[in-house]
């Protein structure tokens, strides 16, 4: 793996972006060479999250046909909730059976590193072939700078979603760049009765996602380098005053949100704002309904404002790709994920799901499907610029337990709509992370 | 009795045992852990979320309890009386309690939406209201949701219960009574329900356990929301042990319920159980 920094990627992804629309060109590395001998007679089962967009299962089945039938092993592939596979690989990381290959989320690797196979040599293959990976797939998927335990597949991007229409009638030709300008777009919104609209229930998604997002875009932070929880800052507290100030443009009931929530709302026309994944535009587009389709036109996609921390602070959903140490097939495994993430394959993988993977790997930013609809762009780079969760220390336990209690949600959540004061709040968020970190 | 016994063994003491165990370790999923003496409970008792929930299970457990009994008997007593197609409404009255707990919970969903809720809608088209109601969004009102949702889905098993009750009760005894000149309501007060008592302490017993231990509502629901005025202790439980990863924790948390538990077991089993008189003998 080379040393890979986020400049290097700036320059390579606007080289690849001048070629986008042929077919794709990069200089694959001379040295990227890969030598591995299935088991014989290997089965495999894959565990995988249900897909978020059609085109997305039907494409990754599509692939593992090709790999059944190239190299005669039977593969079995399982869905679930992708909520529901944490449990599921914590489960069976800890029992020492189960599925050979989980598809995972987030810093699920990280919470029992040392039940994955090392997959440094793919890892190195695969990075040395397509550009190298985006520096938050090593914060993942090699916690020690050396070892990689798991495989990036990519991240669900969540994006600020909009109608332009709306924006037009509220003066605001294009998406504001900047918190400040964002506030008053969505004061504007509110007064035309086009209100915007954010979860803060507990919306493991989409809460999870805009809240991370607000807090680190103030320079707020749960913990510092050295995972000491540093969220009662004087930063998080213009975060949760800021917060209090979107809160009051948002439509009424967001409190109770959950993930499918501001979907509906948005088709159905009563929100004009949102942040989400690409399935929305990919519903409209999809749906048999005139009136949900009439919307594709209007519908548009921007990255998060920078606040006054100064750059771009989104948080996306991570997918990575773990074999566990349990399996009687580890070559067959690393087989599998290599061939699966291989341009054959990964690229129409990435067009059947119309970009709603954002790919991990430099080199796949040239695949037509960030081009060929100019409205898939803002998801191209989504790993290029994200933070890992946990932000700005270590992922383990304590990132994930975080995570998974809500606690950054909540906060907002509650400074938000007046339930508590900020300070009120960030002690609060600061005391039960503080638990978390004890680990 | 050896099958049996492995059986309980199995499924019953061997879990029941390793939860305990995990609530005095910091295990983490996929990772064993080290005992930890009261630490978990320590801190929980101290955490604002786990009293909250705490406060909301018993609200939810009281409240939900209270108006199943009510209604169920009601019910009941209307189930009770000669009615035509008696067989076919008493099979319609079970629907709710047939139903899959997260297919209701998914039609309260939609029923408690923020914006797209039917209630809201004809309440509006009536003049009623002139916003929608926001019945997840706000604490209280998400509490008292959810509260309904739960007593929709359990009033059919009280009362099919206790109608079943109703009907092991000897007409002679309403007809002795009658003879006695009493009116309806003190037929109810000391015919009906001393003998119902036993049934009552069986099925509320069950109603209890049940209502306390709820997951699937809210899960769907709310997933504890809003600002966790819904999470019951099992939701929360589950929310800290499995996502988050604080195995020892969500075990610690869920045996904390363990003495509610056992007090409404313990409560129905002395305060309601077969009396003596009902055998013939003196009430002690």
């Amino acid at each position: 793996m080379s040393q890979f920094k986020r400049r290097d990627f700036l320059k390579i992804s606007a080289g690849l972006a001048a070629g986008a629309g042929a077919p794709l060109i990069w200089m694959k590395h001379a040295h990227a060479q890969w030598n591995n001998a299935p088991e014989k007679g290997a089965r495999l089962r894959v565990l995988r999250w249900s897909r978020f967009v059609q085109g997305d299962i039907d494409q990754y089945l599509a692939n593992v046909k090709k790999f059944e039938a190239k190299y005669g092993i039977a593969v079995r592939v399982d869905n679930e909730s992708w909520e529901d596979v944490r449990p599921k690989a914590a489960v069976a990381a800890n029992t020492g059976a189960g599925p050979d290959i989980i598809l995972g989320t987030n810093d699920d690797a990280n919470l029992y590193p040392e039940k994955l196979v090392d997959v440094t040599d793919l890892a190195n293959y695969l990075g040395r072939k397509y550009g190298g990976w985006y520096p938050v797939c090593e914060a993942y998927l090699r916690p020690d700078g050396k070892r990689w335990i798991g495989i990036p597949l990519g991240a669900a991007g969540s994006m600020m979603v909009y109608r332009e229409s709306m924006l037009r009638a509220a003066g605001f030709s294009s998406f504001p760049k900047d918190t400040d300008a964002f506030l008053k777009m969505m004061k504007v919104l509110k007064d035309k009765s086009t209100p915007g609209g954010f979860a803060l229930g507990h919306a493991t998604g989409d809460a999870n996602t805009w809240c991370h997002w607000l807090v680190w875009s103030f320079g707020g932070k749960m913990v510092d380098k050295n995972n000491r929880v540093v969220i009662d800052s004087p930063e998080t507290l213009r975060a949760l005053e800021y917060s209090r100030e979107l809160y009051g443009t948002f439509v009424p009931g967001t409190l109770s949100w959950l993930d499918p929530n501001n979907n509906k709302a948005f088709l159905d026309g009563q929100i004009s704002v949102t942040n989400n994944g690409i399935s929305i535009y990919y519903a409209a587009k999809t749906s048999q309904d005139p009136k949900i389709k009439e919307l594709v036109p209007d519908i548009n996609h921007a990255e998060y404002p920078v606040g006054p921390a100064g750059v771009g602070t989104a948080f996306h959903l991570f997918l990575n790709q773990m074999i566990f140490k349990y399996t009687k097939y580890p070559r067959a495994a690393k087989e599998f994920i290599r061939f699966m993430m291989e341009e054959e394959q990964y690229g129409p993988w990435m067009q059947a799901s119309i970009g709603y993977v954002a790919h991990p790997l430099a080199a796949y930013a040239a695949n037509p499907i960030w081009t060929s609809d100019p409205k898939h762009t803002p998801y191209r780079d989504v790993m290029m610029n994200m933070r890992p969760a946990g932000y700005e220390g270590k992922l383990g336990y304590a990132s994930a337990g975080v995570l998974a209690d809500f606690i950054m949600v909540d906060m907002v959540a509650e400074a938000a709509s007046g339930a508590k004061s900020p300070k009120a709040a960030a002690e609060s968020a600061q005391k039960r992370a503080e638990r978390y970190y004890k680990v | 009795m050896l099958p049996a016994g492995a059986l309980l063994l199995v499924f019953l003491t061997y879990p029941l045992a390793l939860g305990t165990w995990l609530g005095f370790t910091d295990a983490k999923i996929g990772r064993p852990g080290e005992w930890v003496g009261l630490e978990n409970f320590q801190f929980l008792v101290g955490d604002s979320v786990a009293r909250l929930s705490l406060f909301n299970t018993l609200f939810y457990t009281v409240v939900a309890s209270a108006l199943k009994f009510v209604l169920g008997l009601w019910l009941a007593l209307l189930l009770n009386q000669h009615l035509p197609f008696k067989s076919l409404i008493r099979a319609v009255v079970l629907l709710p309690f047939i139903v899959p707990t997260a297919l209701s919970a998914i039609a309260f969903w939609w029923i408690y939406d923020s914006q797209f809720s039917v209630v809201s809608w004809a309440l509006e088209r009536l003049g009623l209201i002139h916003e929608y109601i926001d019945f997840l969004g706000e604490p209280w009102l998400a509490r008292l949701s959810v509260i309904a949702a739960n007593i929709w889905r359990g009033v059919p098993f009280v009362a099919i219960s206790l109608l079943a009750g109703l009907q092991t009760i000897s007409p002679s005894l309403y007809e002795a009574s009658s003879i006695d000149g009493a009116t309806p309501w003190q037929q109810f007060w000391h015919v009906t329900l001393p003998m119902l008592t036993p049934i009552i302490a069986v099925v509320m017993t069950f109603s209890v356990l049940f209502t306390f231990t709820d997951f699937q509502l809210i899960y769907v629901l709310t997933r504890g929301g809003p600002l966790n005025a819904t999470h019951l202790m099992a939701t929360l439980s589950f929310q800290r042990g499995i996502p988050g990863g604080a195995i020892g924790e969500g075990a610690a948390l869920a045996m904390l319920m363990v003495p509610f538990l056992l007090a409404a077991i313990l409560f129905s089993y002395f305060g309601l159980q077969r009396r003596a008189w009902q055998q013939g003998g003196g009430d002690k």
